[in-house]
């Protein structure tokens, strides 16, 4: 396909998008209201309309919901391509996700069978009128979780990426220093160094950053207060472009929230909130298998952490609305991954009682709280925390889970990572790999969980912002790899993987900005 | 490459054709020489009729890296004769061919696309420092966008589900969600 015809297949793709969208009504209903402006005249119908839409702001929300497709749309979207190429284009990607979901539906029904308990029931009136009263407190309620376990964790789900393969491939070449000494063995298209310096440029040492103490270039507190001024101004604007651009150089902490709710154009209009109203009702009438593998990821995770246990509370009610979110089914056109089906009242088989579980799709695994915790330090309101959430999600979170080729997919990254540790670090990656201390093996869990609970919460925000700003999440092998480059020294002296392990187990002092602008602009090629 | 006979495509006359099997260009004796072939040759004949007017292909790639398509062209001044013609060379389908990108991807190469790109983006990539980059977002001709928007829309209507992307919320039937094992199906 030529550019021309590229361009107008995203067009109709968006158009159809918007279509029938709360945007769309929106403007629709202001368009009839503004016949009765002065400025309407009717010979210039048309014009008058459009130029009362654009002065007052609509363009500028048209423009964000637009741009905000554009960030998702994932294919060149060649019209004659099959729904699955969508979700992912590689027939040996398909097929191992398909494989890895059976094994996890499989998990989940013998738990179901081992515990008696069905994975989702109506819950008694009674019932409904207590969890009603504990709702902002659920974290009081201690229900038996010793016999529930997480379905999987990341350590089962690198082994199956380890065994990735593309029967296409011809890997029986002897290793030698220039194979892959990784684990990740399918040949994806990766960024080199200098492809890296030129996407994450604003991270160069010649632009002032939000997260260094001081800068050679510019003076700080000069560019921190210069820095917050064009912030105010973009906010003023409501220009997601803009603030996407902005961020890049990270967002002051008192316009954070703010912004990250303009870049991924979360809105808090009355509709959102009467949404999670309804969320909220569906949590207390139905009483879902998977709330119990919430619960009991809150407490083996974000209760223990310092920083987060405040906020149990709140990841509760997040994450058991987001369960019953049928609006989450979409990000399926373009995830590799496929919700899973059941059938009410055991109809197996009968479409019409065919159902989704849970309504969203998304079955959780051992760490999946954390994705949600630190953004309970932006916003204190449950439902525009939670829309910020289920966006992230939808845009970035769902890919560190489902096997894609997607260049912000798991395996990527994972891959990613690797290549920039033996490219760079050869000695050090050499002499992780003959004590058999595959770095992956250590970096993995950080780069899953987008580095939720490793880092500092002000670092990962900082973090967190240039995934927003880059619309990536190339940059968590980049820090990935800084992280082992930072403690190269101390990773040469050991001598097996538990104390590999060891030396990285405590990141909580590290500051990511500088990590990151070392490894990209210092590291010698 | 998995060609698609009958596929779908912007115009409505799709024409019948039969596929052979890729044979290698292979200099040498094919049963000892253990050398992987880097060409194939994919033979398209239309059973259908003897001659027709080509607009488009499309297919789906299979680990092809470059595609080169000869037609035996009809001349139009003495019918009955007929010349293999080169319609496009060294046309790119893998910007990186030992990575994954454009492996399996849809193409659809129209008649128009006569260009030849012969240089692979990683060779370009060691142009000499100091060159004038590349402009990568130069805005395309909006009166050809426009032309074409009309069939985009039209083949986007037909491909996607018609209903409303609007909200529904309802996960459950009738009020009922009661669900005991995950279906395998």
């Amino acid at each position: 396909m030529d550019e021309g015809t590229e361009l107008s297949s995203t067009i109709a793709q968006i158009v159809h998008k918007l279509s029938g969208s709360q945007l769309h009504f929106q403007m629709e209903r202001q368009a009839k209201e503004c016949l009765n402006h002065p400025s309407v005249q009717l010979e210039t119908l048309k014009e008058d309309v459009k130029q009362y839409l654009r002065k007052s702001g609509w363009e500028k929300k048209l423009q964000n919901a637009v741009y905000q497709e554009l960030n998702m749309i994932h294919t060149s979207g060649n019209p004659i391509a099959p729904p699955e190429h969508i979700k992912e284009p590689l027939t040996y990607m398909r097929k191992a996700q398909a494989s890895w979901e059976k094994r996890i539906l499989k998990s989940l029904n013998s738990m179901c069978t081992e515990l008696s308990i069905p994975l989702a029931r109506k819950r008694p009136i009674n019932e409904q009128k207590e969890l009603l009263t504990k709702w902002n407190e659920m974290g009081t309620d201690e229900p038996d979780l010793s016999h529930f376990r997480p379905v999987y964790a990341p350590k089962d789900f690198l082994e199956v990426l380890i065994n990735l393969r593309n029967p296409n491939f011809d890997n029986s070449d002897q290793p030698s220093a220039s194979s892959h000494w990784g684990l990740i063995q399918v040949p994806l298209r990766v960024k080199d160094l200098s492809e890296l310096r030129e996407f994450f440029s604003e991270l160069s040492l010649g632009y002032g950053q939000l997260g260094i103490e001081e800068s050679s270039q510019v003076p700080q507190d000069i560019f921190e207060n210069e820095h917050a001024r064009i912030g105010r101004k973009v906010l003023a604007d409501q220009d997601s472009a803009a603030a996407e651009q902005y961020i890049r150089q990270g967002s002051p902490t008192e316009l954070r929230a703010e912004l990250w709710g303009l870049i991924l154009n979360v809105t808090s209009e009355p509709e959102d909130i009467m949404y999670y109203e309804q969320l909220t009702t569906s949590v207390v009438q139905h009483d879902l298998l998977v709330d119990n593998l919430f619960y009991k990821d809150v407490k083996l995770t974000a209760s223990n952490d310092d920083y987060y246990f405040v906020f149990e509370d709140f990841l509760y009610q997040v994450l058991l609305c987001f369960s019953r979110d049928t609006t989450v089914l979409e990000h399926f056109k373009y995830n590799s991954a496929t919700p899973p089906k059941s059938y009410i009242r055991g109809n197996l088989g009968i479409e019409e009682f065919a159902v989704v579980y849970p309504p969203n799709g998304v079955i959780p695994f051992h760490g999946f709280s954390m994705y949600v915790a630190p953004l309970c330090f932006l916003y204190n309101e449950p439902p525009k925390l939670y829309s910020v959430f289920r966006e992230m999600y939808m845009r970035y979170f769902f890919k560190l889970h489902s096997i894609s080729s997607s260049s912000s997919g798991i395996v990527s990254l994972c891959l990613q990572f690797e290549t920039l540790l033996q490219t760079h670090l050869p000695q050090l990656f050499y002499h992780l790999h003959e004590i058999s201390a595959q770095p992956l093996r250590i970096a993995f869990k950080w780069m899953v969980r987008v580095f939720s609970g490793y880092l500092a919460t002000d670092q990962l925000l900082l973090l967190w912002d240039r995934i927003l700003g880059y619309n990536s999440l190339e940059i968590i092998a980049v820090l990935a790899a800084a992280v082992f480059a930072f403690r190269a020294e101390n990773l040469m002296e050991v001598t097996s993987l538990a104390a590999a392990e060891a030396v990285l187990a405590d990141l909580s002092t590290l500051k990511v900005i500088p990590l990151l602008q070392i490894f990209l602009f210092a590291t010698v090629t | 490459m998995d060609l698609i006979p009958g596929s779908s495509s912007m115009y409505d006359n799709m024409v019948a054709c039969s596929v052979k099997a890729p044979v290698s260009l292979q200099i040498g004796n094919m049963v000892t020489d253990t050398a992987n072939p880097g060409v194939l040759v994919i033979d398209v004949t239309s059973p259908e009729c003897t001659s027709f007017n080509l607009q488009e292909i499309s297919f789906k790639n299979n680990y092809t890296a470059f595609l080169m398509v000869r037609l035996h062209k009809q001349d139009p001044n003495s019918p009955g004769n007929a010349k293999w013609v080169t319609c496009l060379r060294n046309y790119q389908l893998m910007p990186c061919p030992h990575t994954e990108e454009g492996a399996q991807d849809y193409f659809s190469i129209s008649r128009q696309q006569d260009s030849e790109k012969t240089l692979p983006s990683w060779i370009s990539s060691l142009t000499p420092v100091g060159q004038a980059p590349k402009c990568q977002n130069a805005v395309p001709d909006p009166d050809k966008i426009s032309s074409s928007i009309q069939q985009m829309w039209a083949l986007t209507e037909v491909m996607q589900s018609s209903k409303t992307t609007a909200r529904v919320g309802r996960f459950d039937v009738d009020g009922c969600y009661d669900i005991n094992l995950l279906s395998y199906t």
